[in-house]
């Protein structure tokens, strides 16, 4: 299920045969990380449920997050609050389901960017070796040393916190890592004869990149993908926390926290709800990432 | 062995050097222009020159890279715009509170991970490698701050055991301990978390070598085999690993120290972050640049420690 066979056999595929093939390997890449461990599918299911609660958030919230009602400040759970409401009477259910609308988007825009990014250094660095290998993984592996989250807060405390610049902070902390993780398999893949055949077929370098290796290698760094949301998410929480989330009022997990931290001693719930709700969300993405990745993982192969 | 060390201290100033190159220019290329980020965007322009000019920023960028460098080597890492003291006084004054409960947490987190990691490797695939796994799993997916503060509402509000403040100051060893105690936990077991896992699959990985099975078919005692000959062997990856986990472990610190509002570089850059300290900014990404890059050379020159195999060649 490789994209070795139109260039095996030297007939120049059409664009959605090749399309077809590319998407094929993909896919069932995937599928077969996915059945490896059913954990996975667990992780799934519990981070697709949270996204539909994120989308649905402006139906299914209860309240408006950002209408104060000083009637009803710091209220415990009950019936028509759910998980309570904090200072200025907000509702702290309808918080967390916007909130969860920051949090993923941020952490997708970042993650995915990185994953563009990043893994185009990686392929590139693994597919020409040699010096540009060597200078390009230098550069990413004492990026790679530098604590992540100080870096991020260095750079929204300079950019300013805003959605965008938060996707940006926290992209550059996940670029070093899948340039390391798409360079490995771009190695063991350019040796392949298919490559080979490639080449004696005069594709450009481009071509083999784009069409011929990047499909092959997507699984893994896919799999990376949502190990590193669950990273994201926790750092944007992180610099919410630390005061350096989008700016209030809107709702931000980590900003909630934040906020309930200062009424901690009589409010307990402010802050607890959205723990919970990092927690769910992050462990899901960690359970379906490291069932992924036991599949992936070619030092685990053929190991049940 | 001499030649061995003094390669790695060459790598590790290399390393240095372009790491701090990194973080000048990253502080240099962002957009936004720091005077204006410290005095806001109603200041004068003639108020806006005397603190660029007082930065240092007024003059060419290869100049500034060239004072900056030149500042780092000497210990002269300019003075704090608040306090008017030096960065370096203020960070020295505060960074062995930050030490402490980074080493005390490492321990626990090593006395802790160690252990389950090896018992989750030996007993695979049964009940109590599935719990070690999820159990890990669980423990790293909580950001520190979420953590800490589960740990403050139960054990400080709810059962009263601990201060709901350190204060930092206690005298007396009960009272410096009882205020480590949290912070080091919750900042142990994370740590703990991601060790189990390291340890969990390179012990998998030796466990399977011949030798194991040598060892065993003439007769020794399991419990030998696995704490004596395997997990010496595993232990290169997990030292590797914690080594690359520094940085977590220096994140999850800052926001450690925030929730206990205990004294280091946590609260002193988020201090600064606060009130725009630039130079002190600065300061802290050079130190915690500093120490990332002296526990790498630390974590290099264990390994011969370790594995006598490795000739430090």
């Amino acid at each position: 299920m490789t994209t070795q066979s139109s260039a095996a056999t030297g007939r120049r595929p059409s664009r959605m045969t090749y399309y077809r093939l590319a998407l094929a390997t993909v896919v069932s890449g995937l599928f077969r990380a996915f059945n490896a461990n059913k954990t996975s599918w667990v992780g799934l299911a519990v981070f697709l449920i949270v996204a539909l609660l994120a989308i649905l958030a402006p139906v299914i919230a209860p309240y408006d997050p950002l209408q104060q009602n000083i009637l009803f400040r710091l209220k415990p759970p009950s019936d028509a609050h759910w998980f309570g409401t904090d200072y200025y009477g907000r509702d702290t259910l309808s918080r967390i389901l916007w909130g969860a609308r920051i949090s993923l988007t941020i952490g997708l825009l970042a993650i995915g960017s990185a994953m563009i990014i990043g893994t185009l250094i990686g392929m590139v660095a693994g597919y020409f070796g040699g010096r540009t290998d060597l200078i390009t993984m230098q550069v990413m592996d004492v990026l790679l040393a530098f604590p992540s989250l100080i870096l991020g807060l260095i750079v929204v405390a300079m950019l300013g916190p805003s959605v965008a610049n938060l996707v940006i902070a926290i992209a550059l902390t996940a670029i070093p890592p899948f340039a390391r993780i798409a360079r490995a398999p771009t190695i063991a893949v350019k040796n392949r004869e298919f490559i080979e055949a490639g080449h004696a077929l005069g594709y450009s370098h481009m071509r083999l990149m784009f069409r011929h290796i990047l499909p092959n290698i997507a699984p893994e760094v896919l799999v990376m993908g949502s190990l590193w949301l669950a990273t994201a998410i926790r750092v944007e929480a992180s610099l919410a926390f630390i005061g350096l989330g989008v700016n209030p009022p809107t709702a931000t997990w980590g900003g909630m926290i934040r906020e309930g931290f200062e009424n901690i001693l009589d409010s307990f719930w402010l802050a607890l709800f959205p723990s919970l709700a990092i927690l769910v969300v992050v462990f899901s993405l960690n359970l379906l990432g490291d069932g992924l990745r036991d599949a992936v993982d070619p030092r685990l192969k053929g190991e049940q | 062995m001499t030649a061995f060390v003094l390669k790695r201290l060459g790598f590790a100033a290399i390393t240095l050097f372009a790491v701090l190159t990194i973080v000048f220019f990253i502080v240099r290329v962002l957009p936004g222009d720091p005077a204006m980020a410290i005095l806001g965007d109603q200041a004068s322009q003639s108020a806006l020159e005397a603190l660029r000019v007082r930065l240092g920023l007024d003059v060419p960028l290869y100049q500034q890279y060239f004072v900056f460098l030149g500042g780092v080597v000497v210990g002269d890492w300019g003075v704090s715009l608040v306090s008017g003291r030096p960065v370096i006084e203020e960070i020295l004054k505060v960074l062995p509170a930050t030490i402490e409960l980074t080493v005390a947490s490492l321990i626990l987190g090593i006395v802790v991970g160690v252990p389950i990691g090896v018992w989750s490797a030996v007993r695979r695939n049964k009940l109590p490698d599935y719990l070690a796994r999820i159990g890990s799993l669980l423990g790293l997916s909580f950001p520190a701050f979420v953590s800490a503060v589960l740990l403050l509402l139960f054990f400080s509000i709810h059962l009263r055991w601990f201060p709901v403040i350190s204060s930092g100051q206690g005298s007396g060893l009960a009272d410096r301990m009882r205020d480590l105690a949290l912070p080091a936990i919750n900042l142990g077991l994370i740590m703990a978390a991601y060790i189990t896992r390291v340890t969990r699959s390179a012990m998998l990985e030796v466990l399977n070598q011949d030798y194991v099975r040598t060892a065993r078919a003439k007769g020794l005692a399991f419990a030998i085999i696995v704490w004596r000959h395997c997990l010496r062997n595993a232990l290169i990856p997990v030292v590797t690993v914690v080594g690359l986990y520094l940085g977590i472990l220096i994140g999850n610190s800052v926001l450690t120290e925030i929730v206990f509002n205990r004294p280091g570089l946590g609260k002193l850059i988020v201090g600064a972050l606060n009130q725009r300290d630039y130079t002190m900014l600065q300061g802290m990404m050079v130190i915690y640049t500093l120490i990332v890059v002296l526990v790498n050379l630390i974590t290099d020159l264990t390994y011969g420690l370790i594995d006598p195999r490795i000739k430090y060649s």
